[in-house]
């Protein structure tokens, strides 16, 4: 796989999605090379085009001859468990092109915008050697912020339908963009919604907030032209610049690794735990013969 | 929780019809199965390399343009090319009885011609992946 085998990496990312036990035997060797790479997130409400404008990027990207790795989220059905995975087909103009490896992932029960096996399947992508690591999240509304936690450089993809300053202002998934896109930027209302975002980002300084050392910019892309693409690919590179010349980084991917040690956490502690609730838990509580915090520290314990 | 199985539903050649490929997705994901869709007017170098980068369990092959004795067996030949010796294939679309033994003679496991009940698909594939 380290030598660029992409077949090799299916199979190692297929390790990681169903949390093999092979799977951490292998993640010790990956997590070695990990850290060196940009990792972007491309996250934005459902239809924004976060996926068209992925394959924009992966095209400038190509054009500088880098490896480009995507991964690409969506939901898993709380009823079926099934999914659709359906970002692939919009990237399909980069199907066949070798420095290109693209998997989708289905979110598997959890909430986020992303899945529990994300930190495994970008180490995974690592160790092929990508240049670039794309993560596409799920569809996300104004709370899933995960994504900031897990990739260097976070894109919030809005469209200028998205709505007024207000809505900008917002705590929640607007405060977590590095780089802030107004996409489908050959519709109406561009110029508007640029220039609320950027109202909105510059309120100033808040009380007791350290000075930022990066001001997110705004960058009005169309995935459908092109046009802006060009501008978001530099703007996205010196984001990643500044990262490396400030201590920012390293915070980052502390940050990154105390949330793949919360993922790993509540797979093999929280979840466990709750893979024992079963009926006769539920009808001693429905009998109200223990109660629900009783219950829990008997599920931790055991 | 039980691994979902990966399918990857694919249209080749110049065939834009694809609800009945929608339709197919849909039910597999209603199913429990992750369902990978190629989108429209796929080359058969295209759908082998989704298969592998997605790793997929079965391949699902839609076309109602009369060209699958061409592109099924050229499919086929891709996916081993690419080493993917162990996944399941399957066509549907408008394809005629006498055909379907030329197809399953090139590699394409089982045929679901129009009318097959969106049953008796699940029902196959969970029959048949779980002992591959």
């Amino acid at each position: 796989m380290r030598r660029g085998d992409h077949a090799a990496a299916s199979r190692a990312l297929s390790l990681v999605i169903d949390e093999d036990p092979l799977a951490e035997v292998l993640a010790k060797d990956f997590f070695k090379s990990s850290g060196t790479v940009q990792k972007l997130g491309v996250s934005g409400p459902p239809g924004a085009g976060k996926s068209t404008l992925t394959g924009r990027l992966i095209g400038d990207f190509r054009s500088l001859k880098l490896k480009v790795g995507i991964l690409a989220v969506d939901p898993s059905s709380s009823i079926s468990g099934g999914a659709f995975l359906g970002d692939r087909l919009r990237i399909m103009e980069h199907a066949t092109d070798p420095g290109v490896f693209i998997r989708s992932l289905a979110s598997r029960g959890m909430i986020g915008g992303l899945t529990h096996t994300i930190f495994g399947a970008i180490h995974v992508l690592e160790a092929l050697g990508c240049d670039k690591i794309i993560v596409e999240t799920v569809g996300t509304g104004q709370d899933e912020v995960d994504i900031a936690s897990v990739v260097d450089t976070v894109l919030y993809v809005t469209t200028p339908a998205m709505g007024d300053e207000i809505q900008a202002m917002k705590a929640g998934a607007m405060e977590i963009g590095d780089v802030f896109v107004v996409n489908k930027a050959d519709l109406a209302g561009k110029d508007k919604a640029v220039s609320d975002l950027k109202g909105a980002l510059g309120l100033g300084q808040s009380a007791g907030q350290a000075l930022k050392a990066w001001e997110p910019p705004v960058v009005a892309t169309s995935a459908l032209t092109g046009e802006g693409v060009a501008e978001l690919a530099k703007t996205l590179e010196s984001h990643w610049t500044h990262l490396q010349n400030s201590p920012e980084g390293r915070v980052r991917l502390k940050n990154q690794h105390a949330t793949e040690l919360r993922f790993w956490v509540h797979r093999h502690v929280v979840k466990n735990a709750l893979d024992r609730v079963n009926d006769a838990l539920l009808e001693a509580l429905v009998a109200r013969k223990t109660d629900p915090a009783s219950a829990g520290r008997r599920l931790l314990s055991r | 929780m039980d691994k979902p199985f990966r399918i990857l539903i694919a249209k080749p050649g110049l065939d834009g019809h694809d609800r009945g490929a929608k339709v197919i997705v849909r039910a597999l994901r209603d199913a429990g199965f992750e369902v990978i869709y190629t989108g429209i007017r796929q080359t058969p170098e295209m759908i082998a390399t989704a298969a592998m980068q997605e790793d997929v369990d079965a391949v699902g092959l839609s076309l109602l343009s009369g060209a699958h004795l061409t592109l099924f067996p050229a499919i086929c030949k891709e996916l081993k090319k690419k080493g993917l010796k162990n996944i399941l294939v399957l066509g549907g679309g408008i394809i005629p009885d006498e055909d379907v033994s030329v197809l399953k003679k090139a590699g394409i496991d089982r045929v679901f011609g129009p009318g097959t009940p969106l049953s008796s698909i699940v029902d196959y594939l969970k029959e048949k992946l779980p002992a591959r």
